[in-house]
């Protein structure tokens, strides 16, 4: 009985602590998107209330996107990520499974000069990599900026990949291998179903920052036809004026994407951690 | 078919000699197993026949050709591991079908071999399940299952029963036996349990270390041991290693005397002492007594016996089965 109760606090407790948190954390972004739907004016006075049938208006999200080519921005964001985020997925688990499977001289410290990229920002290279880029001739391009996100992401998805891997059976693999499949299948079909749960959650965490990033569009990619969502927000900002309406609406825009794909890598997290719960 | 042959196979790990020079000559049809003491090599050796490992010097010959640079698809071997290792993404039928279809058999041999091999395990009931829905003695018995289907010149086994339970164990250890005297092939199979060595083997390899000690039937093994290291392995409870002298042998450093072959007595034994400890098993009774010089010694006496911890008694020692044993250990043989 005490126990039942107990626990029944403890759970009350725990989902009261969850809600503030949430509420929290939620709450810059519904004032973002309430005031997004409000008339200038309305924003200023009122920031906190619902946009009601004085105050609503789509003036924001008009102004965002006739201003600029906002499609266009939302499309370079999404493909910068979109690409960034399979490569760094794609070529991750490979040399995570060849650090985990293979024996070979210098194997663990590739291993530590792969995960060195967590320790040290990427942003640190910031001069060295437009220098490489004017070089190259890939300014103003979304190349560049893929070929940079890719570079960032790998490290940490390198090092959570490796750390997985290591832990499926080894006779697993080698049945597959005495079954005449190849190392490929045996990465592909054998190794990647098992660690799904972990290539969400590197997906997760490759993804945020690659769609928020400022920096790198604004030094490699400043131009009208590359720039990302970010960047492209920022033109409501100016010295003197800023455009509240456009910009609250655009930056509303700007969390639906990755929304979506949060949905899609969460929905496979949690199916991971069900899975090995029940087993 | 089925012939195995090994010809000084070494295999290092760095600079660190795992197996260290074996030589053995397997017989087509034979069940040979693999024991020695936990990190000696067994797993390692089963695995450079296998070709899962390479080997470091040394030829591998399986059927006569020498296999050291096939990979293990061709070498015409199957091998059950000890933790399963089926493939969670197919079904049963899916996991048995692997290698055929991955060598391109035709649908209907692939077919007529998985229904062949299911009847033989009683699995035809779980066809279409997945692993995860299956226990895991059915578990074990799909690896077997799979490695059935290939219909290969050589069985491996490592350890395949040591995760099983013990009733489990005798049973699916009865399977094996009878999938042999069915299949009539060639089997490699390792493991540490004494008892499956004993029942199952034609002949057991002892490993100690990376090198052979010997090899012999179950029976070569228990009877007529090379060395102390042999003795020592084989038999349960273990045979006791006293002083000879101790047991009035004087060309010998060490004598073996195997629990079985000693009995209590209240008078007119070489040695005596207190028994410390008493085990009851019903069928058999083991006793052991400290005896001063020579120290812990383990009594095997059939039937049920009743005895006082802490009681004294002498032991009578059958002469004639004294292993003797010189100072490095191998074994001293009387010419008879
Ligand atoms: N990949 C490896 N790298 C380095 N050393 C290894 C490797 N694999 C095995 N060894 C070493 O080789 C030795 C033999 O290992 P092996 O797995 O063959 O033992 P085993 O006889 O099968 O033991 P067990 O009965 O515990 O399974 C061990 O000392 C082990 O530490
Ligand atoms: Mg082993």
């Amino acid at each position: 009985m005490s126990t039942a109760r107990h626990s029944a606090g403890r759970s009350i407790a725990a989902h009261a602590i969850l809600i503030t948190y949430t509420v929290i954390a939620l709450f810059p972004v519904f004032v973002i998107v309430i005031n997004s739907f409000k008339a200038r004016k309305a924003i200023f006075r009122s920031p906190l209330e619902l946009p009601n049938s004085e105050t609503f208006s789509l003036v924001g999200y008009e102004t965002a996107l006739k201003q600029g080519d906002f499609l266009l921005y939302f499309q370079n964001s999404l493909i910068v990520t979109v690409v960034s985020l399979t490569l760094v997925l794609l070529f991750g688990a490979m040399a995570a499974f060849a650090l985990s499977e293979y024996r070979f001289r210098g194997n663990s410290l590739m291993g530590l000069y792969l995960a060195l990229g967590i320790m040290i920002p990427i942003r640190l290279g910031t001069v060295a990599i437009l220098q490489l880029m004017v070089a190259t001739g890939l300014v103003n391009t979304l190349t560049a900026l893929i070929l940079v996100y890719t570079a960032q992401g790998l490290p940490l998805a390198i090092f959570i990949l490796s750390e997985f891997m290591r832990n499926i059976s080894d006779d697993l693999k080698n049945a597959g291998r005495i079954d005449g499949l190849s190392e490929y299948r045996i990465f592909a079909r054998l190794v990647l179903p098992l660690v799904r749960p972990a290539m969400a959650t590197v997906a997760v965490f490759t993804m945020i920052p690659i769609w928020n990033d400022l920096w790198f569009p604004l030094i490699l990619a400043p131009a009208e036809q590359t720039k990302t969502i970010t960047l492209g927000s920022q033109v409501f900002i100016g010295q003197f004026v800023t455009n509240w309406n456009a910009v609250l609406a655009a930056l509303s825009l700007a969390i639906l994407p990755v929304l979506v794909l949060y949905l899609i890598f969460s929905r496979q997290l949690i199916r991971g951690i069900t899975a090995g719960a029940v087993k | 078919m089925g012939t195995l042959s090994l010809r000084n196979v070494r295999k290092s790990f760095g600079n660190v000699d795992v197996i260290k020079g074996v030589d053995l000559d397997v017989e087509d049809g034979e069940f040979i197993i693999f024991v020695g003491p936990s990190g000696c090599g067994k797993s390692t050796l089963l695995r450079m026949i296998a070709g899962l490992e390479d080997t470091s010097s040394g030829t591998i010959e399986i059927d006569g050709a020498v296999v050291n640079a096939k990979p293990p698809n061709e070498r015409g071997i199957a091998m059950v591991f000890q933790t399963y290792a089926l493939y969670p993404h197919l079904t049963v039928r899916g996991n048995m079908s692997l290698g055929l279809k991955q060598a391109g058999r035709p649908k209907s041999v692939i077919e007529e071999r998985v229904a062949v091999a299911a009847r033989m395990l009683s699995l035809e009931e779980y066809l279409e399940r997945r692993p995860a829905e299956l226990s895991g003695g059915q578990r074990q018995r799909v690896a077997i299952g799979r490695a059935v289907v290939r219909q290969p010149k050589l069985f491996l086994f490592d350890e395949p029963l040591s995760n099983l339970d013990a009733a489990l164990r005798v049973n699916t250890r009865l399977e094996i036996a009878a999938l042999h005297r069915q299949l009539g092939s060639t089997m490699v199979y390792v493991t540490h349990d004494q008892v499956e060595a004993m029942t199952l083997a034609d002949r057991i390899v002892v490993l100690n270390a990376g090198v052979i000690e010997q090899v012999g039937s179950p029976m070569e093994l228990y009877n007529d041991p090379a060395n102390k290291f042999v003795a020592g392995f084989i038999g349960s409870p273990q045979m006791n290693f006293v002083d000879a002298g101790l047991v009035g042998i004087k060309d010998a450093e060490t004598a073996g005397l195997r629990p079985e072959h000693i009995t209590l007595a209240s008078s007119g034994g070489r040695l005596g002492g207190e028994i410390s400890h008493i085990e009851h098993l019903g069928g058999e009774t083991n006793i052991y007594v400290n005896c001063a010089d020579a120290g812990l010694v383990g009594v095997r006496m059939f039937g049920e016996h009743a005895f006082e911890v802490g009681s004294r008694h002498e032991l009578v020692i059958d002469d004639s089965r004294i292993f003797r044993f010189d100072a490095e250990g191998k074994r001293i043989r009387l010419s008879k």
